[in-house]
């Protein structure tokens, strides 16, 4: 039965591996999610019937049965709720719960095993065991907290802004030389128990202080790093527990936490020191100026006009959109230009939404068909031909400064080149500058059309206005 | 022979490389539902959390913290899945709207 659970065990990577392979399209990914909850289901009968014995060799049986099947029920009955009710607007929030959730198992299965071993330290806590388990409940725990303050920021129950104070970063680097200092005492003579919670704490406390100072922006990139903590700590526990299949299942995890990662930093040409250390919030205060420069704005009638007259419309929706519910007014929107003959795409940054590919999520929603959906590389070639651009919620980028404007903080980030287009309209509440405080040239070239109001509202009008000019 | 380290440090090479390769070529499209999936799969950790848990020896200690681990990674198994399900469901072409 052992080296049955053992080939199963192989069977569930090999699914996993499949499940990541077929999110490489959309029409695939449906059969990817089967694959890998196949593999966890696998791998969870696998370790039930192949169960190590009370001398960690053969075969035994699974002892207290009522802790695990209650935790099983609870987990269930949380857990099926959680992926229906939760609108597609907090999905970046759920996510960041479910990293700290994972994070969290780890680190107190590392605690656990630490304190059941400690009878039998020289044979099952040797170094290299030791090294992975400190490393399995550092990251475990720093996870945990840390995933929790960004769910608190996404969720808007903890300030958004940075929060920053005098030597932050000396205070949290001496910080985690403590913690590592305890790991590697720790990892040398791991009999010395009492040391244990106190790095447990020093882990919980750094989590929290490393992403107190990021800022809302930087979202995305964080939550793509937690992803990565989180799966590397579920690798380590597979080097304590020795078993191979949960150091693939975590390396592949943390692999894509990785790369996730490193798309968000590219796109809003950050580093990842930059953006870890950085703290965003220092750079915009002082750009505000108080220069009054004059605009065009249009009634919902005159754009309508123009989007009539247009032959390939794009638009470009950010995070604003979704803020506004007017997801699906802007469905209207497409299908109403779309019977017109109009060509309508859409422009998606990587960053736009919470977390990567947050805006494909909340477009795809809305019904709108994934081979619309354009991201950025892709679309930027078609703004010189496009007749009109929409941005709606969107602000930062679009920024032309970005390309232009050395002094910008957001100087290099690569943006939705929207400039380029014949026309632009923007729908905004008002000419104030966005959450980064900084002001958008775009708004004041003399092909934008400012389109003043609530993106839900001014989308309604738009769509009230074309069939009227139709039936005329 | 090589010992367990040397085999499982080889494993987590190669598996870091492929999934480096495989994450690389998932669409943008769907880097939210990846996220999603990618952490349900990590809860594999449910794994060391019932052999913690059910294990014959296992103090008071251990079972209370197995069971908030296998709570927490149920949790995450449960709405992980069914949650990307309901996102990749989501993206639809146009000819197979109704």
């Amino acid at each position: 039965m052992a080296h049955l659970t053992q080939y199963i065990y192989i069977i569930s990577a090999a699914l996993f591996i499949l499940s990541l392979k077929w999110m490489n399209h959309p029409a695939s990914s449906r059969r990817g999610v089967i694959a890998g909850g196949l593999g966890m289901v696998l791998a969870i009968l696998g370790t039930f019937i192949g169960f190590p014995g009370a001398d960690g060799v053969g075969i035994g049986f699974v002892h207290n049965w009522p802790w695990i099947i209650t935790a099983f029920v609870i987990g269930t009955v949380v857990g099926v709720p959680i992926a229906y009710i939760m609108p597609m607007t907090a999905v970046p929030q759920r996510t960041a719960l479910s990293h700290a959730c994972g994070a969290l198992a780890a680190a107190l299965v590392g605690t656990a095993e630490f304190y059941q071993r400690q009878p039998h330290a020289e044979t099952e806590l040797r170094a290299f065991i030791m090294v992975a388990l400190v490393i399995e409940t550092l990251l475990g725990y720093l996870t945990f907290t840390g995933s929790l303050m960004a769910m608190g920021k996404l969720q808007e129950v903890l300030p958004q802004r940075p929060i920053t104070y005098r030597n932050q970063n000396a205070v949290n680097f001496l910080l985690f030389a403590i913690a590592a200092g305890l790991a590697i005492r720790l990892a040398i003579v791991p009999t010395d128990t009492f040391l244990f919670p106190i790095f447990a704490a020093l882990a919980l406390l750094f989590g929290v202080l490393l992403i107190i100072p990021i800022g809302g922006a930087d979202m995305p990139t964080v939550i793509a790093i937690l992803n990565s903590y989180a799966g590397l700590s579920a690798c380590a526990m597979g080097f304590v527990l020795n078993s191979r299949l949960l150091v693939v299942a975590g390396a592949l995890d943390g692999s894509s936490g990785l790369i996730l990662s490193i798309i968000m930093c590219k796109a809003m040409n950050r580093s990842f020191t930059n953006v870890l250390f950085g703290a965003f919030g220092q750079v915009q205060m002082s750009t505000g100026k108080a220069e009054q420069r004059t605009y065009r704005s249009a009634s919902a009638e005159e754009a309508a006009s123009v989007l009539e007259a247009a032959s390939s419309v794009i638009i470009v929706p950010g995070y604003g959109l979704a803020v506004a519910q007017a997801q699906h007014k802007i469905r209207e929107l497409y299908d109403s230009l779309t019977r017109r003959g109009v060509d309508v795409k859409f422009g998606i940054h990587p960053v736009a939404g919470r977390m990567p590919g947050h805006m494909n999520v909340l477009m795809a929603e809305a019904d709108i068909p994934y081979d619309k959906l354009v991201e950025m590389d892709e679309i930027n070639g078609d703004f010189p031909q496009c007749d009109v651009a929409l941005v709606i919620g969107a602000n930062d980028v679009t920024n032309p400064k970005a390309r232009t404007d050395k002094g910008s903080p957001i100087y290099g980030m690569p943006i939705l080149d929207v400039d380029k287009a014949r026309t632009v309209m923007v729908i905004k509440r008002s000419m104030n500058p966005g959450f980064a405080g900084i002001d958008n040239d775009l708004y004041y070239m003399d092909k934008t059309l400012m389109l003043f109001g609530d993106a839900k509202a001014f989308v309604s009008e738009l769509i009230k206005e074309l069939p009227a000019r139709v039936a005329a | 022979m090589p010992t367990d380290l040397e085999l499982e440090l080889f494993v987590f090479m190669l598996a870091t490389f492929l999934g480096l390769e495989i994450i690389r070529k998932v669409s943008p499209l769907l880097h939210t539902p990846l996220m999603s999936l990618t952490n349900a799969i990590s809860a594999i950790s449910v794994v060391g959390a019932i052999l913690v848990t059910g294990a014959a020896g296992a103090t008071f200690l251990s079972k209370v913290l197995g069971f908030i681990a296998i709570t927490a990674v149920v949790t995450n198994i449960v709405s992980g899945f069914l949650i990307t399900d309901r996102m990749v469901k989501m993206f639809k072409r146009r000819e197979e709207k109704k």
